[in-house]
């Protein structure tokens, strides 16, 4: 049996076809889901939104809640606690409008603090999660002093009771880790579980590559604005109602 | 006298040979090679939930800190928690039902470090004690990852999950 011209090119087309989608079909579903053993990618961001006009003034189920999932002590002196996200007041001094947003690490594309670790010990993650590795960080603070957010806390004493998920010690520094031992896991970050149940339902979370879901739709139709947009960072939480 | 000379030389070259052996021998020992026996200060200490351990306890007394080492690159940079050397399922298991914690007088890793005189910085950040207390066994394991294997035949243990393992009594 031969095959004609007509036959070989519908066959090498076909075979064409399906070693061309393949690695595509591959990338879909990388983007989606991973599973334990899978490094992270940049196939995504993760980012989170806040919504300022449903954060009410006095609320602040987030950063309860951030403070326990991780672990942070509050019962230590006001200017040395630990602080991973906090609420901040606005007023207007003209017509007196206030408003209340929550404050963290920005999660920056191109974050300052780690441009100026001298150890490596800041980094961004390939999926966008800017994370201090305490392995290697030496407690210099330049990352602190870097940080436009002021988002970053140095622990300063001996801890006993930390987190299984939450490793911290003194001599390092932290900031909100955007909760990724709960994002790795597929779950979503303490704070905006807390605040769609018990707040405003302000915060919303999710990959900011991904066009299904909810956060880069709302992005791609909604107005929202970085803070301190001149300093070109490119964050990761962005606010809407400023 | 010349003889005597002589004689003299030989002596002090073979105890030089010997003491050379002696010394070759003894860094050989302390060096550690994989049949090096390894102390085992464990008397009355709990060793753990599962029947048997993550790999062969000979290959764990050895290199479980190169382990832990790389597991801790691949979890913090890279997101990668498979469980097999993940330090919360080392404890998870290890820890003592009564004290709920591997440090202490009888902890599993404090007793260990503590006969070896070898200083454990881990748990100044993490905790020694179990937060998974219904976490199922140590020994269902994720998919091994590919880097960590081959590291695992670079440092020539090839028996890991294929042989027997002596775990806990």
């Amino acid at each position: 049996m031969s095959i004609d011209r007509r036959q070989f090119l519908t066959v090498g087309g076909a075979v064409l076809a399906s070693v061309a989608l393949a690695p595509g079909m591959r990338l879909i579903e990388l983007a989606q889901a991973r599973s334990p053993d899978e490094a992270v990618t940049s196939l995504q961001r993760w980012g989170m939104l806040v919504d300022t006009t449903r954060c009410a003034e006095g609320c602040s189920a987030c950063v309860t809640a951030c403070n326990k999932e991780n672990g942070l002590q509050q019962n230590v002196r006001l200017d040395i606690r630990p602080q991973w996200i906090r609420t901040v007041t606005l007023r207007d001094e003209h017509t007196g409008y206030v408003q209340t947003l929550p404050m963290m690490c920005q999660h920056c594309e191109e974050p300052p603090c780690a441009d100026v670790c001298p150890t490596g010990a800041s980094f961004r993650r390939a999926d966008g999660i800017v994370l201090v590795d305490r392995h290697i960080c030496i407690g210099c603070r330049y990352c602190m002093m870097a940080c436009p957010y002021k988002a970053r806390s140095f622990v300063h004493e001996n801890l006993t009771d930390q987190r299984a998920n939450v490793p911290r010690g003194k001599g390092t520094v932290e900031a909100c880790t955007m909760c990724v031992h709960r994002v790795d896991e597929g779950r979503i970050p303490a704070c905006v579980e807390a605040c769609n149940s018990d707040g405003g339902k302000a915060l919303t979370f999710g990959d900011m590559k991904d066009p299904a879901s909810e956060i880069a739709k709302r992005l791609a139709t909604q107005q929202s604005e970085e803070i301190r947009p001149d300093l070109a960072l490119d964050t990761g939480v962005r606010y809407q109602g400023l | 006298m010349a003889m005597n000379q002589k004689k003299r030389i030989l002596g002090a070259w073979i105890t030089a040979i010997v003491a050379i052996a002696v010394c070759f021998g003894a860094a050989y020992a302390l060096s550690g090679g994989p049949d090096t026996p390894v102390p085992s200060p464990l008397t009355g200490v709990y060793l753990g939930k599962g029947k048997k351990c993550v790999a062969p306890v000979s290959v764990m007394r050895r290199y479980h800190m190169q382990f832990l080492l790389n597991q801790r690159t691949l979890t913090v940079h890279e997101g990668i928690r498979t469980k097999r050397f993940l330090l919360t399922n080392c404890v998870d298991c290890h820890a003592d039902p009564k004290t709920h914690s591997v440090l202490g007088k009888h902890g599993f890793c404090a007793s260990c470090h503590e006969y070896a005189a070898v200083q454990i910085d881990c748990f100044s950040c993490h905790s020694p004690h179990p937060q998974r207390l219904t976490a199922e066994s140590a020994i269902t394991l994720a998919p091994q990852h590919s880097r960590l294997a081959e590291m695992v035949k670079t440092t020539a243990i090839t028996q890991i999950q294929s042989d027997p393992v002596d775990g806990p009594q």
